[in-house]
């Protein structure tokens, strides 16, 4: 066995809004090949702990490190949201995100957009190179939304799709930016038990077959437990457990946090 | 059948009640504008009053067409019939190349013997909405595609006006000289106005570039070493032609060509990129900027582009109206010329090549050829920006997403 | 030093009207986010509906103290409608539309009605009748006019009110619960609908107040005047920090004084470019204004 390989490395993070702390303290760490859950009753602060490390939000204090194998630690602090990408972060959005007026293929293309170049002159002359790295792009694309299962809707608006396959597509445009840790906004919200079960199937697959390690916020319980290495719980700002699913669902404060006060009365 | 009348005549009344009042309210509205006129000279007061008739009558029919336009919004939205129908036939088009073909080529004869079917004074008429076309086009890529309100667009026009009007009173250049020149000129302000407004959101963005199009203006109209003031620069050259000496006519008509093969060129380029990595971009920044960003895309960068090569289209064109009219002055580049193009989009369909191509004939030569529209013209273009906005947001003929078959097997497929 | 003070009391002048027509701006946007472009015309629509009024009402053999009350309160109870009516039109159906689309039918509702005013009156610049009178005890004044002294007082009295209304009274603290939370406020049985007309009924009513006032100070209008002074009214409003209402004031006071002294120390040529200057700086240094606080969007 190999020691555990760190690709996101967050310590002390704080984030403050006004008075509001968000997150107090903060450190989670993801490794290679896991699957991590961050869990928490509304408001905990989950979200806010992604738009951290994604640099929509510039958090108080706190150190955010991600270990590309091959190359030198980065530093996600104060970077732009976009070269948080370029460094191997790709994320879903709680309330889907998507580019409504576009097509599904287009939706996925655009998230290729940090991995390909041509410019201006490209677009209006297509020359040999602009037309083949598009061919690479739309077949990379493709492949992904295969990959998703929808393969079936391609030319199809994004906003015309249902609930559940536009989640999907949101992992498939966040996959395009080849990501090395993905980063999960609750993906199965709004779904139903067949389609949280085939999410559950989804996940797994693409661990597997993309080679990225993956975060994940979710209420689902059930999901989480039957995919997650390990879970972090968080409640009103502060990290209050952390384990393997088993230790977790077994901890006083989490019981707590999620039931209420009325628990210990 | 006594009960299937009664609900109808109950909807009937009430509908006419409806408008009934609609139609009083707007009488009392419009009353003390449309009825009481002052006489400057004696101050004395001329009554109109059968302003208010034509008021409350229209104000009447009006208010039953807005409801059934309401009416039918809502149930559209339930299932969008208009667009479907719409989609139906452009799909029909792109399908069926022959349609495609032989309807370019007929539109593209037209176009080329257009000058000789009509008169010099129409070729003319034709040309200014030619270069709104173009404007359009450009504009379209701002607003349009990467969605930035820009009012100020007018500024870009404007300094490839003046930068080709100057460079022909001091120095004697050229049009086709000065033409590329024009265009990157406008590009660098559109670059150096951008860099710090960029980051404003949507309708700050809007204000903020209204603002620097006055500021613009006003320079023209004040700093007299420079431009001259409000006067102007006139004399300014035709476009030449390898030295040929032409007719008022024959400029006419060679002013005519080179529109038209500017359009054409506009049009290809504005729809290369609309289908290429940077279009895509822009389009994507318009629908969700954070999502923009965490796909991984440089928002400032982005914006920058969409908003130097907008300009760079101004500035062409600025130059062409320089060379068309031989005569520039700042009374030509008033807030009023931005909003103009801005409906010009809107109207035609944001994002829309043809949409916008649509827009500019339209709005340029209808008034053109009614005369007595002329009068009514800026108000019909204000009015039919807020229904537009109301009833049909995507404009006339709203864009379409560029398509992509695929065969069972992934390895072997596109064709765009 | 009487220069000065002729400067001073000019911006402040000035400054009470931008404020009185910023208010506006400032209640919309804290409502619902939106650039109310036609405000400026309203202001305008006020002008020429207390001109045309105040002329008929002259041929009556009406004037003074009367006649300004009486057309200052029908412009008022005008504009008031129109900010209605052009809410209903061109703002309600847009609610839940994207972003761009209410600010365009703005545009192109402040567009309409400046060429509505435009065909109805006239495209000339008309005399406004001087509906205030000289005061005797300000005679010997040589560094202020009544009329500026009485734009003055408006300001501040209306400001006063208006501050109270939204202190104290139902509707005042509805409109605070909108501005805060639309849906929240909706869920605890406010009437959002009413609350956003009623915002349009009082800054149009205010604004068609400094349309009267500044109207008789200066003494010409046209059918254009709500243009410009709408697009400074909104540089006074984005100053203060937009959606604050003593922030509106503070702004069009600045703003007020940043012209007067810039045309009378600098140029007067380019007296509106100072103006979009400021406007252009704020936004781009200090978006939120004085008095705003800057706020993340939440994702
Ligand atoms: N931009 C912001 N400005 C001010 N407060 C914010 C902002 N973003 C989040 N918050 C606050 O931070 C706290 C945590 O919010 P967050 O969205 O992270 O919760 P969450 O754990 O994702 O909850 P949920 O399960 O409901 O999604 C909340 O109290 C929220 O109101
Ligand atoms: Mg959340």
């Amino acid at each position: 066995m190999t020691a555990p390989q760190p690709v996101l490395d967050v310590r002390g993070l704080i984030m403050d809004f006004g008075g509001l702390r968000a997150l107090d303290n903060i450190n989670i760490q993801v490794n290679s090949g896991e699957i991590v859950a961050l869990i928490g009753p509304n408001g905990a602060g989950k979200t806010t702990f992604f738009n951290c490390i994604t640099g929509l939000y510039e958090p108080t204090m706190g150190d955010m490190i991600i270990h590309t194998p091959g190359k030198a630690p980065v530093r996600l602090n104060r970077l732009k949201p976009n070269v948080v990408t370029e460094n191997g972060l790709a994320r879903t959005f709680q309330n889907i995100r998507l580019f409504q007026k576009m097509t599904v293929l287009e939706n996925v293309m655009v998230a290729r957009h940090c991995r390909t170049k041509s410019g201006i002159a490209g677009a209006i002359f297509r020359g040999r190179k602009t037309r083949r790295e598009e061919q690479e792009m739309v077949e990379h694309s493709y492949r992904l939304l295969e990959k998703v299962g929808l393969d079936s809707y391609v030319n199809e608006l994004a906003q015309e799709l249902p609930y559940g396959a536009q989640r999907r597509l949101e992992i498939a445009r966040a996959l395009a930016t080849e990501p090395i840790l993905l980063l999960l906004d609750e993906p199965a919200a709004g779904m139903n038990p067949k389609e949280t079960h085939e999410l559950d199937q989804l996940i797994t697959r693409i661990k597997e077959e993309e080679g990225v390690s993956i975060l994940l916020i979710e209420h689902d319980m059930k999901l989480v437990m039957s995919i997650s290495d390990r879970i972090y719980v968080l409640d009103y700002g502060q990290m209050i457990a952390q384990g393997t699913p088993r230790e977790v669902s077994e901890n006083r404060n989490v019981i707590k946090a999620y039931l209420g006060e009325a628990f210990d009365a | 059948m006594k009960t299937d009348w009664k609900p109808l005549m109950q909807r009937v009344s009430s509908e006419m009640i409806k408008s009934i009042v609609v139609s009083l309210w707007f009488v009392f509205l419009t009353f003390p504008l449309m009825v009481m006129k002052i006489r400057p000279l004696d101050q004395t007061i001329e009554w109109r009053w059968m302003n208010l008739v034509y008021v409350g009558v229209g104000a009447f029919f009006l208010s039953f067409v807005w409801r059934y336009l309401m009416a039918r919004k809502e149930r559209g939205s339930e299932k969008d019939e208009g667009d479907s129908w719409q989609k139906r036939i452009g799909m029909k088009i792109r399908s069926d190349k022959r349609i495609s073909v032989s309807g370019l080529i007929g539109v593209g004869i037209f176009v080329l013997i257009f000058p000789f079917l009509f008169s010099s004074y129409q070729t003319s008429i034709m040309i200014t909405a030619l270069m709104y076309v173009m404007l359009g086009l450009g504009l379209n890529i701002v607003v349009g595609l990467a969605g930035l309100l820009d009012l100020g667009y007018v500024a870009f026009y404007a300094v490839g006006a003046y930068f080709y009007a100057l460079m022909n009173h001091h120095f004697g250049i050229g049009f086709w000289a000065a033409l590329p020149f024009a265009g990157g000129l406008a590009a660098v302000f559109g670059i150096l106005l951008g860099f710090p407004v960029l980051r404003l959101k949507g309708d700050y963005l809007a204000i903020v570039t209204l603002g620097f199009g006055e500021i613009i203006r006003l320079i023209l109209e004040n700093w007299n070493e420079l431009s001259y003031g409000p006067s102007g620069i006139a004399g300014i050259s035709r476009p030449g032609f390898f030295g040929f000496e032409f007719t008022l006519q024959q400029h006419t008509v060679y002013l005519f060509y080179i529109m038209v093969a500017l359009v054409a060129l506009t049009t290809i380029v504005v729809s290369r990129l609309r289908n290429s990595r940077i279009g895509r971009a822009w389009i994507a920044l318009r629908e969700d900027e954070v999502a923009c960003q965490a796909m991984g895309i440089d928002k400032t960068r982005t914006k920058l582009t969409a908003f130097a090569l907008g300009a760079t289209w101004a500035g062409f064109v600025g130059c062409i109206f320089a060379a068309k009219t031989t005569f520039i002055n700042p009374a030509s580049f008033t807030f009023m010329e931005s909003a103009m193009i801005l409906s010009i989009v809107v109207l035609g369909g944001m994002g829309s090549i043809v949409g916008v191509m649509v827009g500019a004939l339209v709005l340029i030569l209808l008034p053109e050829y009614l005369r007595a529209f002329s009068e009514y013209r800026m108000l019909a273009f204000g009015a039919s920006m807020v229904i537009i906005m109301v009833f049909r947001p995507q404009g006339i003929i709203s864009g379409i997403r560029q398509r992509y078959e695929f065969r069972k097997q992934p390895q072997q497929e596109v064709s765009p | 030093m009487d220069y000065f003070l002729e400067l001073f009391f000019g911006g402040l002048t000035r400054g009470s009207i931008y404020a009185l027509i910023a208010l506006g701006y400032t209640m919309v946007y804290g409502i619902i986010q939106l650039i109310n472009f036609a405000h400026g015309e309203i202001y305008m629509i006020g002008a020429f509906t207390a001109l045309v009024v105040a002329s008929a009402l002259s041929l009556l053999g009406m004037n003074g103290l009367s006649l300004l009350m009486l057309s200052g309160v029908i412009a008022m109870i005008y504009s008031a409608a129109y900010g209605f009516t052009m809410e209903k039109i061109a703002y309600k159906p847009l609610r839940d539309a994207q972003r761009l689309s209410p600010l365009i039918s703005a545009i192109g509702m402040s567009i309409f009605l400046q060429n509505y005013v435009l065909l109805a009156q006239t495209s000339d610049f008309v005399s406004f009748p001087a509906l205030i009178e000289e005061f005797p005890f300000m005679e010997s004044v040589t560094i202020m006019r009544s009329s500026e002294l009485v734009i003055v007082v408006t300001t501040a009295v209306a400001t006063t009110l208006l501050t109270l209304f939204i202190k104290f009274t139902r509707m005042g603290k509805a409109m605070r619960a909108v501005a805060q939370d639309k849906t929240m406020a909706m869920l605890l049985g406010v009437n959002v609908n009413r609350v956003i007309s009623a915002t349009f009924i009082i800054g149009s009513a205010l604004a068609a107040v400094g349309g009267v006032l500044i109207s008789s100070h200066i003494g010409q209008i046209n059918f254009y005047i709500g243009f410009i002074a709408g697009i400074k009214a909104f540089t006074a409003a984005v100053l203060g920090g937009i959606g604050s209402i003593p922030g509106a004031v503070i702004g069009g006071l600045v703003l007020g004084w940043t012209e007067s002294f810039a045309t009378g120390y600098v140029s007067s040529d380019y007296e509106d470019v100072f103006a979009f200057g400021l406007l252009v700086f704020i936004l781009i240094f200090r978006p939120a204004g004085i008095l705003g606080k800057t706020t993340s969007e939440k994702v």
